[in-house]
């Protein structure tokens, strides 16, 4: 798998630069042997599992050698031979020679009906002897042993799995959720011998009878797995004077010691550590194949691992340093009878490990946290209900992917059911959530059942599934930069258009795709105020046209009304307009304001040009409304002034354009009538003054807004606001909600740039002023003449 | 396409016309190149329904009946990227080439032949 993986990130970048032939011993072609358990267990065919046909090393020029093991490899003269006499010279080698099971040295081990369990032959002779014998006996009750237990268990086999240490899985569990697991498989059926030591198998005419234990005992065995772990397979690697310890020790580039000859995979040693897991595999193969197309950018520094157990109903997940130590804090739930345990670990505010059984649906959560270093302090008192506490985890609240049925809907947007999913992450053999949304369209909408596909995902694969570090995380298949180096490469080489940042930062594209060019637009846009380029083919249409377009092509038009105030005049202008261009529905929004719905694009200039109002950006990525109640002005209860400090604070800050919408609120008294605890900004005032509160969103998923700050005045609500969404528009991603930013950067990390350093807030204020001073409203630009064009239709 | 396989082809288009009668297809006048912007499209009203005549970066031209296979959405308001236009609806992605839905979605817009001339656009109905 990590060899064929390598060639597969290989062709991705330099598909022409090397003539490619693979040897392999056995008589596949590359399949996933991650998917061995389920295979083993009836659930799918040996079929389902392969990765790459023959069909694909024909259509990708590569010559398959299979069944032909190499014997030796002759540096000098840079050849390789092969058991069966054929010969082949290379520029470059690279070896994935994958590890071996290891055999207990006990007598009997060389008698028929024992095994270990590493491919598709030994899978096939489990089988074929479940279906001829009773008696299994399974040798270590690590991963792969009690994944090959429940297998033969469900072949109809009795199967006694024994183990030397004191609980199950030692190396990823603690005795806890050890115990716990126990539990479970016992009431599957299997049956369990721990701090047992196997002294011997005994046969009868050359095929295993028995097992006999440390002490005398002895159970009945017509068959025997050993699952007692691995080890690299160095042998022809050592045999070419290549140095391994362990493993074949390789570099940081995935190289040798021979630097023409690579090895990636389970047969390597790398910085003292050999990895028996899948997710390790493909970070090396990415960094191998990198390195092999001459790009030589690529650094592979060692993996954190997680694992999860594939057996259909046990939901077991673990991560890193479970077993903490001194100085290191655990936070514990256990609901014994109710079959949860969840223990997460952190060692100066980062999650330095985890263990969860029976709800494993933040395993990717915490595995995320983990791998990006992430302090968590300020998430502590959450960690423990999860992500679905912070959103992201479906609207439905779903939170354990494995107990689903498969004709459960999971994602509402593209009516994607949990059966689809998994057929298809076998079927075509996905790894990656991006993959899963490419081949099913699930959760690439609204985005909101990320969090249950990633479950999904990681619970058909198992350990496999790596969780896209968001630090990372390429900002669309262009590129492999992710957002914040995008935005630091605009910043950094004032990069003031597309084309310069799409050859800047070599995009593979040539001009990008519809994902990264409204984001790069914003990006140059909002870095360089008045002197990056705007590029309006690269907007979404609703910025392009500046009207919301609906189901049928047509237009919604939302006038501004500052504060949610109108009067007789503007009130009878838009009746006008209703019954001068035939608008079908007429609609009082959320947002305190007017919507026009179906209003055809060819009138739109005409529309605004009879509102005479200013543009209300319902449309954009923008400041929308700014939502407000009566106040003091006119209610009994009112101690401020809201809507006057509404209507100020929308004059201030309209035109304003962000990562994505943004939506203020101003109550005059703590009963918030204007909803400010779910708004980007939400702004209470106290009869002492104003409280602000940041990152609250009504919509997909409900979020309370954060308190950020009290303050006196009316003009340091402005200062403070303003310097918080500046901050927002420097730092978001696009698409980024500020909910979500505040979650990724941090509430300290906001306060930090906006409380505490008063200079910052000015500089973050001013910018904001600077961005916006002149800038025009869009509607009377176009009423002006500006893009007629796009408003004018042909004809033939 | 070369200006003699144009006028060849409204050569033929008029021969088969005087020849039988029957209503076949023409080449239309659409407007100049310079009239879409690069990387985007414009409207073509016609008695076979909206049509989107797109311009890449390239300067290549594609036209496709103005309708998403998915949901019935204008093609021409979509973002246009390489050879491809994505929905402003759903962000389907369509190839302008053939009007195709790229995988995993499934349905095809109806394209059109359409050609430059001396920097203006014909379409063939």
């Amino acid at each position: 798998m990590a060899g064929v993986r390598t060639l597969e990130e290989l062709f991705k970048v330099a598909p022409d630069l090397y003539d490619v032939t693979v040897f392999g011993a056995e008589p596949y072609a590359n399949y996933n042997r991650i998917l061995l358990s389920p295979v083993l267990a009836g659930e799918i065919t040996i079929k389902d599992i392969m990765l790459n046909d023959v069909d694909w090393y024909e259509q990708n020029n590569v010559r398959l050698h299979l069944y032909k093991k190499v014997v030796k490899i002759d540096r000098r003269a840079r050849k390789i031979f092969t058991e069966d006499g054929t010969e082949e010279s290379y520029d470059r080698l690279l070896l994935a020679t994958g590890s071996n099971a290891i055999m207990l040295p006990v007598p009997g081990v060389d008698l028929d009906g024992v095994l270990t369990y590493r491919d598709i032959q030994d899978t096939d002779t489990m089988i074929a002897a479940s279906a001829k014998y009773k008696h299994a006996v399974v040798i270590g009750g690590g991963l792969l042993g009690l994944e090959a237990a429940n297998g033969l268990k469900l072949r109809g086999m009795d199967v006694t799995v024994v183990h030397l240490n004191e609980w199950l899985m030692e190396r990823q569990l603690d005795k806890t959720a050890a115990v716990m697991l126990q539990k479970s498989l016992e009431a599957k059926g299997l049956e369990f011998r721990l701090k047992t030591q196997t002294e011997a198998i005994i046969g009868e005419n050359g095929h295993t009878k028995a097992v006999r234990f440390k002490g005398g005992e002895e159970i009945p065995a017509d068959l025997v797995c050993m699952a007692v772990g691995i080890r690299p397979n160095v042998e022809l690697a050592k045999s070419a004077g290549l140095h391994c310890n362990r493993g074949i020790v390789v570099n940081d580039t995935m190289q040798t010691f021979d630097p023409r000859i690579y090895a990636v995979g389970e047969c390597v040693e790398h910085r003292g550590a050999a990895y028996g897991l899948v997710a390790p595999l493909f970070e090396m193969a990415k960094v191998c194949a990198n390195h092999l197309a001459q790009i030589g950018i690529s650094r592979y520094t060692g993996s954190v691992v997680s694992t999860k157990l594939k057996v259909t109903g046990i939901d077991l997940f673990s991560a890193g340093n479970f077993a903490g130590g001194e100085d290191a804090d655990e936070i514990v739930l256990h609901d014994a009878a109710g079959g949860v345990y969840k223990k997460i670990v952190l060692k100066d505010g980062k999650i330095v490990g985890s263990v969860l059984y029976g709800d494993t649906a933040d395993g990717a959560w915490y595995f995320q946290l983990l791998r990006d270093g992430r302090n968590v302090q300020e998430l502590r008192d959450q960690l423990m209900f999860g992500e679905n506490h912070l959103g992201n985890a479906g609207h439905q609240g779903q939170n354990k992917a494995a107990s689903m049925s498969n004709e459960m809907e999971v994602c509402g947007c593209n009516g994607i059911c949990k059966g689809t999913i998994v057929n298809a992450i076998k079927e075509k053999g996905l790894f990656t959530l991006e993959e899963v949304r490419k081949y099913t369209k699930a959760s690439s909408s609204c985005g909101s059942c990320t969090g249950l596909v990633e479950q999904i995902l990681a619970s058909t694969v198992g350990g496999a599934y790596e969780p896209q570090r968001k630090k990372t995380k390429p900002v669309c298949s262009c590129t492999d930069h992710s957002h914040d180096e995008v935005r630091k490469a605009i910043r950094e080489q004032k990069l003031l258009s597309i084309p310069m940042i799409v050859s800047f930062l070599e995009w593979r594209t040539p001009n990008g795709c519809a994902s990264c060019r409204p984001a790069l637009n914003y990006y140059v846009l909002s870095t360089w105020p008045h002197e990056a380029q705007d590029d309006p083919q690269s907007r979404f249409v609703n910025e392009r046209v500046h009207a919301n377009i609906q189901k049928d092509g047509t237009y919604s038009v939302v006038p501004r009304m500052w504060g949610g105030i109108t009067n007789a005049s503007e009130l009878r202008r838009i009746a006008d307009v209703v019954d001068k261009y035939n608008i079908p529905t007429v609609k009082v929004t959320g947002g305190q304001r007017i919507d026009l719905l179906g209003i055809k694009k060819e009138d739109l200039p005409d529309v605004w040009r009879d509102l005479d109002m200013p543009s209300g950006h319902a449309y954009a990525k923008a400041l929308r409304t700014v939502k407000t109640c009566v106040g003091s002005e006119w209610c009994r209860f009112g101690v401020q002034d809201s809507t006057n400090m509404g209507i100020t604070l929308e004059q201030k800050l309209w035109r304003l354009q962000a990562p994505h919408k943004v939506k203020l609120a101003v109550s005059g008294c703590p009963r918030n009538c204007a909803e400010s605890g779910v708004k980007d900004v939400g702004v209470i005032g106290v009869d002492s003054g104003w409280e602000i509160y940041v990152g609250g969103n009504g919509g997909i998923k409900t979020e309370v807004a954060q308190f950020l700050v009290k303050v006196a005045t009316a003009d340091e609500v402005i200062e403070y606001s303003s310097a918080f969404l500046q901050l927002y528009r420097d730092e978001g991603h696009y698409l980024e909600r500020t909910v979500h930013f505040i979650a990724r950067v941090g509430l300290d990390y906001v306060k930090a740039r906006v409380l505490n350093d008063a200079e910052s807030r000015k500089a973050l204020y001013e910018r904001l002023q600077y961005a916006l001073a002149g800038e025009a409203d869009p509607w009377k630009e176009r009423v002006a003449g500006k893009d007629r064009q796009q408003f004018e239709v042909l004809a033939v | 396409m070369k200006k003699e396989a144009l006028a060849t082809r409204i050569d033929v288009v008029k021969k088969s016309d005087m020849s039988d009668g029957q209503d076949v297809s023409s080449w239309h006048h659409v407007c100049s190149l310079t009239d879409i912007p690069v990387l985007g499209a414009r409207v073509v009203k016609s008695s076979h329904g909206d049509i989107a005549v797109f311009r890449n970066a390239e300067d290549q031209v594609f036209a496709l009946r103005d309708k998403c296979p998915h949901k019935g959405g204008p093609l021409s308001q979509g973002i246009v990227f390489g050879r491809r236009v994505a929905c402003p609806l759903h962000g389907w992605n369509i190839e302008l080439e053939d009007g195709c839905a790229v995988e995993p979605d499934e349905g095809c817009a109806a394209s059109f032949p359409v050609c430059i001339e001396e920097g203006q656009i014909y379409l063939q109905l």
